[in-house]
């Protein structure tokens, strides 16, 4: 008897230091994201003056998110990443899939060739030069087409969609071809319903990359009317953390009277890039350990 | 329609053609006209690799030039091996290779249990919901990107930032000084990417044997006895995988968030190879001297990974390829 009430209390204590250990370990996770959010809100003047750490917002505010949303390279560079994450994930995900379904395939003489040389691009590469010069002699630079191409497939990802293809089983593509289908009614009529799953962790992957993206853009875009979000974040977050301006000056005026509110600026700013991409990744949670687990070079 | 339709039914009839699947027997012709949907498919993908990835590999070639913009790749004089021999022994190889391993070590002795510790603990967690609440929480950073991370680092440790606070160490901008800055880099990717990587952890205990945990708890085997001796013992081949890969990368360092958080004051410690590459190549515009420095990098970081995967092909018997 004494064994089991001893199991039992040593089982209890493991199951409250594990759970403690755990809920600490997402309380670091979720903390900084936290205090930003309590910043945000908060009263500029408080901010200021406040020492160590924010349980709740100082006092109430919304003057960091009315300077934000007044000023109009954030609708600019909403609207253009909006658009980079569509349209380019609509081109990873057609590329994707025409490369992946190809490479599930059986019996075709090139099949072997388009692996290898496929596979052989994820170790070996031009760099970040020779990359650049090539966007610039296509004459890509300051175009949108500079942040779709390249990168059009991610050769991991391509990989995991091309193993879950390689799961369907035959007789559902058998059954398909005797009725006539060919390869294009096979893939979008079977193959992409019945991996859907991937399908989704691809779509969040792509457009999650998309839409943190900024150094093609710093690099190919000198215009500021094509600017991602990311890269006004950047202007505004880290570009002057070293120079000479400040938050209050970029985003609302050279007005020195707005040096206060940098901080409130800052923290709305992170706010509103980061909350929709937060909103959308916990929906298919379950689904992501097929995206990391399913990739496999050998067949 | 009709004819595609015929041609379908023609090609999946099992006596139509030879057998064995693609056969060398079977003529080329043969091949496109059975197969010609999936090479139609195939156009657009290989035109994407040769102009993206098989191109920039040929434009290598300014490596070993004088390249100028003017005079183009045709044009440009040859040098042979003088940016790799520049690089190699000028001041900064040390500097960008010490930066570049030492990165990597404080990653790897820091960076890689952390995932692995977090997917014992999620094991251990018995109430589902809670543990699906931590799961999600312990993923969000890996979604924030990387811009607003490197804001936050810097926020966070600027003189009166709160981490500074917290430590005590007010007054103290901690991107100033060389000495923090690897711990900041460190542990900022830890707090990234800890969730994220325990994912494929979590994924492989999911497929441990029940059996062993019954059999353990009969031989009077506790919860904490258990995780030593059934748990962690289920998760060594892929620890033992990630962790010789690992070693094939000690040379390579994305230059993303360095960028974003190093300045001046601490390039000491903080330029990295990627990073040297950039500044010399994009901002200086010394395309030729960059990309032998950027070829230099990737041919270590081949060799390294090739023999991580020889290594553990011969020893552990699993391989990347």
């Amino acid at each position: 008897m004494a064994m089991v009430e001893k199991k039992s209390v040593g089982n209890t204590v493991f199951n409250i230091a594990v759970c403690v250990l755990t809920g600490a370990v997402s309380l670091v996770c979720l903390y900084p994201m936290l205090y930003v959010l309590f910043a945000s809100f908060s009263d500029p003047a408080q901010l200021i003056s406040h020492v160590g750490v924010l349980y709740k917002p100082l006092g109430f505010s919304t003057l960091g998110y009315q300077v934000v949303f007044k000023n109009p390279n954030v609708p600019i560079g909403y609207m253009n990443t909006l658009f980079y994450v569509a349209a380019g994930t609509a081109i990873n995900i057609l590329m994707t899939t025409l490369a992946a379904y190809a490479l599930s395939r059986k019996g075709y003489k090139l099949k072997k060739a388009f692996t290898l040389g496929i596979v052989v691009t994820m170790y070996i590469g031009g760099g970040m030069i020779p990359n650049f010069l090539l966007v610039r002699n296509l004459g890509l630079l300051n175009t949108r087409l500079a942040l779709l191409l390249p990168g059009a497939i991610a050769t991991w990802n391509m990989i995991v969609m091309r193993t879950a293809f390689n799961a369907i089983p035959a007789s559902l593509e058998e059954s398909a071809k005797i009725d006539g289908a060919n390869d294009f009614v096979i893939l979008f009529r079977i193959f992409i319903p019945v991996a859907k799953a991937t399908l989704a962790v691809m779509v969040l992957y792509y457009s999650v990359g998309h839409w943190n993206a900024w150094f093609n853009a710093m690099i190919y875009l000198k215009k500021r009317e094509l600017w991602p979000l990311q890269l006004f974040l950047r202007e505004i977050l880290v570009a002057n953390s070293s120079g000479g301006n400040t938050a209050g000056s970029v985003i609302a005026s050279a007005d020195s009277d707005f040096n206060y509110l940098d901080e409130v600026i800052k923290y709305a700013l992170i706010i509103i890039s980061t909350v929709p991409i937060l909103c959308f990744y916990p929906f298919i949670q379950k689904y992501f350990n097929k995206g990391v687990m399913m990739g496999s070079l050998k067949e | 329609m009709i004819s595609t339709g015929k041609a379908a039914v023609d090609a999946a009839g099992p006596q139509a053609r030879p057998k064995g699947k693609g056969g060398s027997s079977e003529s080329w012709a043969k091949d496109f006209s059975r197969n010609r949907y999936i090479y139609i498919m195939m156009i657009p993908v290989i035109l994407y690799y040769i102009l993206f990835h098989y191109v920039p590999m040929g434009g290598l070639v300014i490596a070993f030039q004088d390249y100028t913009p003017m005079k183009g790749f045709l044009g440009s004089s040859f040098v042979g091996f003088k940016h790799f021999a520049d690089y190699l022994t000028g001041p900064y190889a040390q500097r960008t290779i010490v930066n570049t391993v030492m990165i990597n070590l404080y990653q790897l002795v820091l960076g890689f249990p952390a995932p692995i510790i977090l997917a014992l603990l999620l094991n251990e967690v018995k109430f589902k919901r809670y543990k699906a609440v931590n799961q999600t929480i312990s993923y969000m950073p890996h979604f924030v990107s990387v811009v607003v991370v490197a804001g936050l680092i810097i926020n966070f440790v600027k003189s009166d930032g709160i981490v500074t606070q917290l430590l005590g160490m007010t007054g103290t901008n901690l991107l100033a000084k060389p000495e923090y800055y690897r711990m900041v880099y460190t542990l900022s990717g830890i707090w990234k990417n800890v969730g994220w990587g325990s994912i494929i952890y979590l994924a492989t205990l999911s497929n441990a044997d029940p059996n062993l945990y019954e059999a353990a708890a009969l031989d009077g085997a506790g919860r904490f006895k258990q995780l030593l001796h059934v748990t962690l013992p289920t998760l060594v081949p892929i620890i033992t995988i990630q962790l010789i890969m690992r070693m094939g990368n000690m040379m390579s360092e994305g230059y993303e968030k360095t960028l974003l958080i190093y300045n001046p004051l601490i390039y000491e410690k903080a330029d990295i190879i990627s990073s040297y590459v950039y500044r010399r190549g994009l901002e200086n515009m010394e395309y030729s001297f960059a990309s032998a420095v950027g070829m230099f990098n990737s041919l270590v970081n081949l060799m390294l990974l090739w023999f991580a995967n020889w290594f553990s092909k011969t020893f552990v018997k699993e391989s990347l390829w």
